[in-house]
């Protein structure tokens, strides 16, 4: 909402500067978003007199003027045909700035003639597009004086921000009377502003228009008039320039007229050129699939859900929306019908939502209008018609009732102190309510005006009350602490995600956060299309990821371009599945695990077993008991199928999936070489009961422990956790670790088969081993192997 | 000069000149092995007359020590020379450079997170979550947003196609379903913060449709608009380390709060940059108010009995606030200069001890 200080002051009687209001209306919630004073760009440029004219002796299209500007006579070189001696314009000297170009004026040679400045046009001082020749002024302009401030033109704008609930700051008035409620000023008596005894209906003697409303949900009620006989030309001076100080584009006399009104006390009307209308006008719903051609060129296609207005033949306006291209007036209207309705916000919404249509009288409507404003809506717009496009009224038509019932609420003063947490006092507090336009009875009973359609509570009575006093005055309040140091509130979902964070940084990998939407092709490449945005900002941020890698991959590979040799990314965050969100862990390396060095030469590429590392490590960080945990296959199509696996807590829960990049994978995301990922599904590592802070005893074994080293032919295809694990069970009393140290095949091991070596760790207990119970030990050892089909080497 | 002082004198001659260890292994054997010269003078006592030990015994035996000791001496001396000799040819260039290890990190939106939890964590606020798959209900309707209200505008949402009930879930455009959520799982008194990822349709240079946002709330008996400011202005001085950090408390307006207020912070500009602190010019960084009586009973609990505040505001942009990142786009790229650059260490976890700014 844009309005001039002076237009302020037409409706506000105060002394305040543009500041003073500036700071004003933040104060009580009405958000300036710019200031811009006109007359700063110009403060350079003054009134001055053509005292001479002579061409240009290089030049046919230029002429040497000499110019006075209130100092010694200047010589000014000019192209506009219109100059010539004895007329006023705009001198722009030089050091000052052209509005519209930027250019800084200086003392120049132009085709050889000295120039001292420049005289103007209307659209290089920015204040019109007229560029046909420079300013003419009205003989009586004070040679010498700055133009800006004879022309009316310093007088800011203002650009506030109305938030959706203020129907009443969508006009002048609205604003005005806040600011006269907040004690910067009076609020002028409409009469006054309007410069009329009083504002009543003028019910003219031509008869009254046929307007009816078959649409009393949508159109509660439709107030018409017409006038007859009227001139269409330009508008007053006066309003044309309010228009044009706040960007409006003067376009005809009754175009203006309504634009005005609208802006000036937030009725919006519109206005029927009468010869266009075939019969009487009815605000009615729309017919489905009924067109429109709107004031802005569109065919807007309707529904039954709209209200429209229509004669007998076609549909003339989108009801409090936009009026239609078919009816409007023009330069040669001479009868005009004017419309002053009251449409219903949630209609409004919903029809400007469904057309995707906004309007200056939408967004009236659509925060509600005064409803008991229709009768002065249009008396004041017919007033204006007449005043200055003549012709003569008709009776008024009032079809259907506007919902001006009077809404009650039982005020409790001390809701402002429960909640407001300041103590106001009540006297105050009515005359804050008062000075806002609410009925107070001594009861305090309040009744809200008929343009706060807002306010329905306490709640929102406090909020006036408060925002008047000034919420700098509100008294800030500790919150009530607890007794003691804070209590820890994290909870251990949230636990493993800190530490499965902090632990995958600490290993040198860097964190990333990626769009939780990706593009549907990589979202079936790695886990399917759960769920797809009906109205996505592009086709690659379509599909909610069921995997944190396309990201990670995007990631990897954009690094990459960028030159990056080594890429080690992991992010936190949820995957959507089709029945949740679980909170999950992706890692991908790609590019060199170490570069060259002096050292140990070549560069070192990642393999799939840098990845199981990760993985076990952030397990091991979050938790989980990774000895006992179970590698299997089934990945995913997405990982290389002969080097990727799961980890699997029984053989139903999958922690994490990981390994080697399938390559075509890798290829779909432009990466090339080994590329390794990895998930941690966070959601499925199980929750740990608080069992309190105490450790079980410490009880090193007394006796020292003893190895053995143990070499296995076994089948090729034999995981060697298998093997592991069944030596490890093999004597639970003794055998206290297995470690797979070396693997081998080809030359030496026959075909098909491969060679395992562990290191057995025994404990003995109560005294040392002898050579039998070693011997014991170690039988055990090949036989459990021996299940595996592992046969001992010898 | 005795017989024994001229041997004592040539063999520590003999040791002195005794350049490398089997030279000197040798003296010693012809000093002190079986046929040595020094073990033959032991051997010469056991037939001396006790009053003749008495004078030669000490003489003899220190001579055996003297010995003794200058080859221990000489022994050390040559293994230090041989072991220096080969220290110099072990030199190593040690300006070369060690084995080199990743340096991870921590995004700054997670590290800010973490900052506010903790911060949160002594007013006592627990950190709630909820679904980023929303229902219009917890996302408008229950907010007091209706399908009409001129606010769903200023929303630019996300939606999933309709289900077989012809019902949409959307992309939660706000944390504030969260306040919801806790409201109907739990009975006041509620403090809690909820930080997570919301989503609008908008993309330009300062807006990303993926953004993070964290939500405040507390319900209780007798909380009001004095406490809203104290909360605020105790996290905001917390959370930026600063004493002067200032706040402008604005009316404004959200269909779930009533009042509604709009909170700026003063900023200062140092070099160029606008840094909180002061009061130079003001930064819109936060949206507050009392919850809306209808809100609450929509939750299911008495507006008469219970109320409080609730505040949300962008976690991106209190990162950029702090840190001074200007381009809210680089948080979501992954671009690993700017991880580094912009990112935190493992170890840097906010402590209330330790500052919660890194």
């Amino acid at each position: 909402m844009k309005f001039s200080l002076s237009w302020l002051k037409d409706h506000l009687d105060t002394d305040a500067d543009v500041n003073a209001v500036a700071d004003c209306l933040n104060r009580i919630g009405l958000e300036v978003e710019g200031i811009e004073n006109p007359a700063d760009k110009l403060a350079a440029f003054c009134i001055a007199k053509v005292l001479t004219a002579a061409p240009h002796p290089q030049a046919d299209k230029l002429q040497v003027l000499t110019v006075d500007a209130g100092g010694e006579p200047l010589q000014v070189v000019c192209g506009a045909p219109n100059a010539r001696a004895g007329m006023l314009g705009v001198f722009g000297p030089a050091g000052a700035t052209v509005p519209s170009n930027g250019m800084v004026l200086k003392v120049a040679a132009i085709r050889g003639v000295e120039s001292n400045g420049m005289m103007c046009s209307i659209a290089e001082l920015e204040l019109g597009d007229d560029h046909d020749g420079i300013i003419e002024l009205a003989g009586d302009a004070p040679v010498g004086q700055v133009y800006a401030d004879w022309a009316g033109l310093d007088d800011p704008v203002l650009d506030v921000s109305i938030t959706p609930n203020r129907q009443d700051c969508m006009g002048v008035r609205g604003i005005a009377r806040d600011l006269a409620a907040a004690g910067l000023g009076t609020l002028r008596p409409l009469a006054e502003v309007y410069k009329t005894n009083a504002i009543a209906p003028i019910d003219g003697t031509d008869p009254a228009p046929d307007v009816a409303t078959l649409d009393p949900e949508g159109c509660p009620a439709f107030f018409a008039q017409t006038v007859s006989g009227v001139t269409n030309g330009a508008a007053p001076a006066w309003m044309r320039k309010k228009l044009k100080a706040i960007g409006q584009k003067p376009i005809s006399l009754l175009v203006d007229i309504t634009n005005f009104i609208s802006i000036d006390l937030g009725r919006p009307l519109h206005v029927y050129d009468r010869t266009k209308l075939s019969g009487g006008l009815v605000a009615r719903k729309a017919k489905d699939g009924e067109q429109v051609e709107a004031l802005n060129g569109k065919t807007y296609i309707l529904d039954s859900s709209m209200t429209i207005i229509a004669d007998d033949a076609v549909v003339h306006d989108i009801g409090g929306i936009m009026g239609g291209e078919h009816s409007g007036v023009s330069d040669s209207t001479t009868d005009v019908l004017i419309e002053c309705a009251y449409f219903t916000p949630e209609h409004i919404a919903r029809t400007g939502q469904k057309l995707a249509l906004t309007s200056d009288a939408r967004q009236r409507f659509e925060r509600g209008v005064d409803p008991a404003f229709l009768d002065e809506g249009l008396a004041i717009a017919v007033k204006l018609v007449l005043e200055h496009a003549g012709g003569t009224a008709s009776a008024i038509t009032r079809a259907g009732q506007p919902p001006i019932a009077p809404r009650h609420i039982a005020y409790d003063t001390s809701h402002t102190l429960r909640l407001g947490g300041i103590d106001v006092a009540p006297e105050k507090q009515r005359e804050i309510l008062e000075s806002l336009g609410f009925g107070v009875s001594g009861e305090w009973q309040v009744t809200p005006p008929s343009w706060r359609r807002d306010v329905e509570g306490g709640a929102d009575l406090v909020e006036e009350v408060v925002r008047m006093v000034g919420l700098d005055h509100v008294p800030s309040t500790p919150l009530p602490r607890a007794d003691g140091v804070a209590k820890p509130t994290a909870t251990p979902m949230q636990k493993i995600e800190r530490k499965v964070r902090r632990t995958a940084a600490a290993r040198g990998l860097n964190e990333a956060i990626n769009w939780s939407f990706i593009p549907r092709k990589e979202a079936v490449a790695v886990g399917g299309e759960h769920w797809s945005l009906a109205n996505p900002i592009s086709e690659d941020m379509k599909v909610m990821r069921p995997s944190l890698l396309p990201g990670l991959l995007s990631a990897a590979r954009r690094n990459m371009d960028r030159g990056a040799p080594s890429v080690r990314l992991f992010e936190i965050g949820r995957r959507y599945l089709a029945d949740s969100e679980r909170l999950t862990a992706g890692i991908v390396l790609a590019g060199e695990k170490t570069s060259r060095g002096w050292a140990h030469g070549k560069s070192v590429k990642f393999d799939a077993y840098d990845a199981k590392a990760e993985v076990l490590a952030l397990l091991a960080a979050a938790g989980v008991a990774t000895d006992g945990l179970m590698v299997m296959a089934e990945a995913g199509d997405h990982y290389h199928p002969g080097q990727s696996a799961t980890l699997r807590m029984g053989p139903k829960n999958i922690l994490a999936a990981f390994g080697a990049l399938h390559p075509a994978t890798a290829k779909a995301f432009d990466l090339d070489g080994g590329v390794m990922a990895a998930e941690i599904y966070l959601d499925a590592i199980p929750l740990k009961k608080a069992v309190g802070f105490m450790r079980s005893a410490f009880t090193p074994p007394a006796l020292q422990a003893v190895t053995r080293d143990f070499a296995f032919l076994v089948p090729a295809e034999l995981p060697s956790s298998d093997l592991v694990r069944s030596i490890k069970g093999a004597d639970k009393d003794n055998i206290v670790a297995v470690r797979l140290f070396d693997q081998f095949g080809g030359q030496g091991v026959p075909e098909g088969q491969k060679s395992l070596a562990v290191e057995v760790t025994l404990q003995p207990t109560d005294k040392s081993y002898g050579d039998e119970e070693l011997k014991a030990l170690s039988e055990k050892v090949v036989g459990a192997a021996a299940k595996l089909g592992a046969v001992l080497r010898g | 000069m005795t017989d024994i002082d001229t041997l004592q004198s040539e063999l520590i001659a003999a040791i002195d000149s005794a350049d490398a260890a089997d030279a000197l292994e040798a003296v010693r054997i012809a000093a002190l092995g079986k046929q040595g010269s020094v073990s033959a003078l032991l051997k010469t006592m056991g037939a001396m007359s006790p009053d003749e030990r008495q004078i030669q015994g000490p003489i003899i035996n220190g001579l055996r020590e003297t010995v003794t000791a200058a080859l221990a001496e000489k022994k050390t001396a040559l293994e230090t020379a041989a072991l220096n000799v080969r220290l110099a040819t072990e030199r190593l260039d040690m300006s070369l450079p060690a084995p080199e290890a990743p340096r991870g990190s921590v995004h700054p939106v997670s590290q800010v997170m973490d900052e506010l939890a903790e911060i949160f964590a002594d007013m006592g606020f627990a950190v709630a979550e909820g679904p980023e798959i929303e229902d219009d209900w917890h996302n408008f309707t229950a907010l007091n947003i209706p399908e009409t209200h001129p606010a769903r505008a200023m929303h630019d949402t996300f939606y999933f196609p309709p289900d077989d009930n012809g019902v949409a879930k959307l992309l939660r455009t706000h944390t504030s379903p969260v306040q919801i959520r806790t409201m109907t799982s739990q009975q006041p008194p509620i403090r809690i913060i909820a930080p997570g990822r919301v989503y609008r349709s908008d993309s330009d240079a300062t807006h990303t449709p993926m953004f993070h946002q964290i939500e405040g709330l507390v319900i209780d008996k007798g909380i009001h608009l004095g406490h809203l400011k104290w909360t605020l202005e105790t996290f905001l001085k917390a959370f930026f380390e600063r004493e002067d950090v200032v706040l402008r408390l604005r009316p404004s307006y959200f269909p779930f709060t009533e009042p509604s207020v709009e909170i700026d912070v003063g900023y200062s500009v140092v070099n160029g940059k606008r840094i909180i602190g002061g009061s130079e010019g003001w930064l819109e960084v936060l949206g507050s108010g009392m919850v809306h009586p209808k809100v609450i009973a929509m939750c299911g609990l008495d507006p008469e009995v219970y109320q409080g505040f609730a505040f949300g505001t962008g976690v991106d942009r209190l990162a950029m606030l702090k840190y001074g990142m200007d381009d809210l786009r680089a948080f979501f790229d992954g671009d690993l200069r700017w991880l580094s650059h912009y990112g935190f260490g493992a170890l840097d976890v906010p402590t209330l001890s330790g500052g919660v700014g890194a």
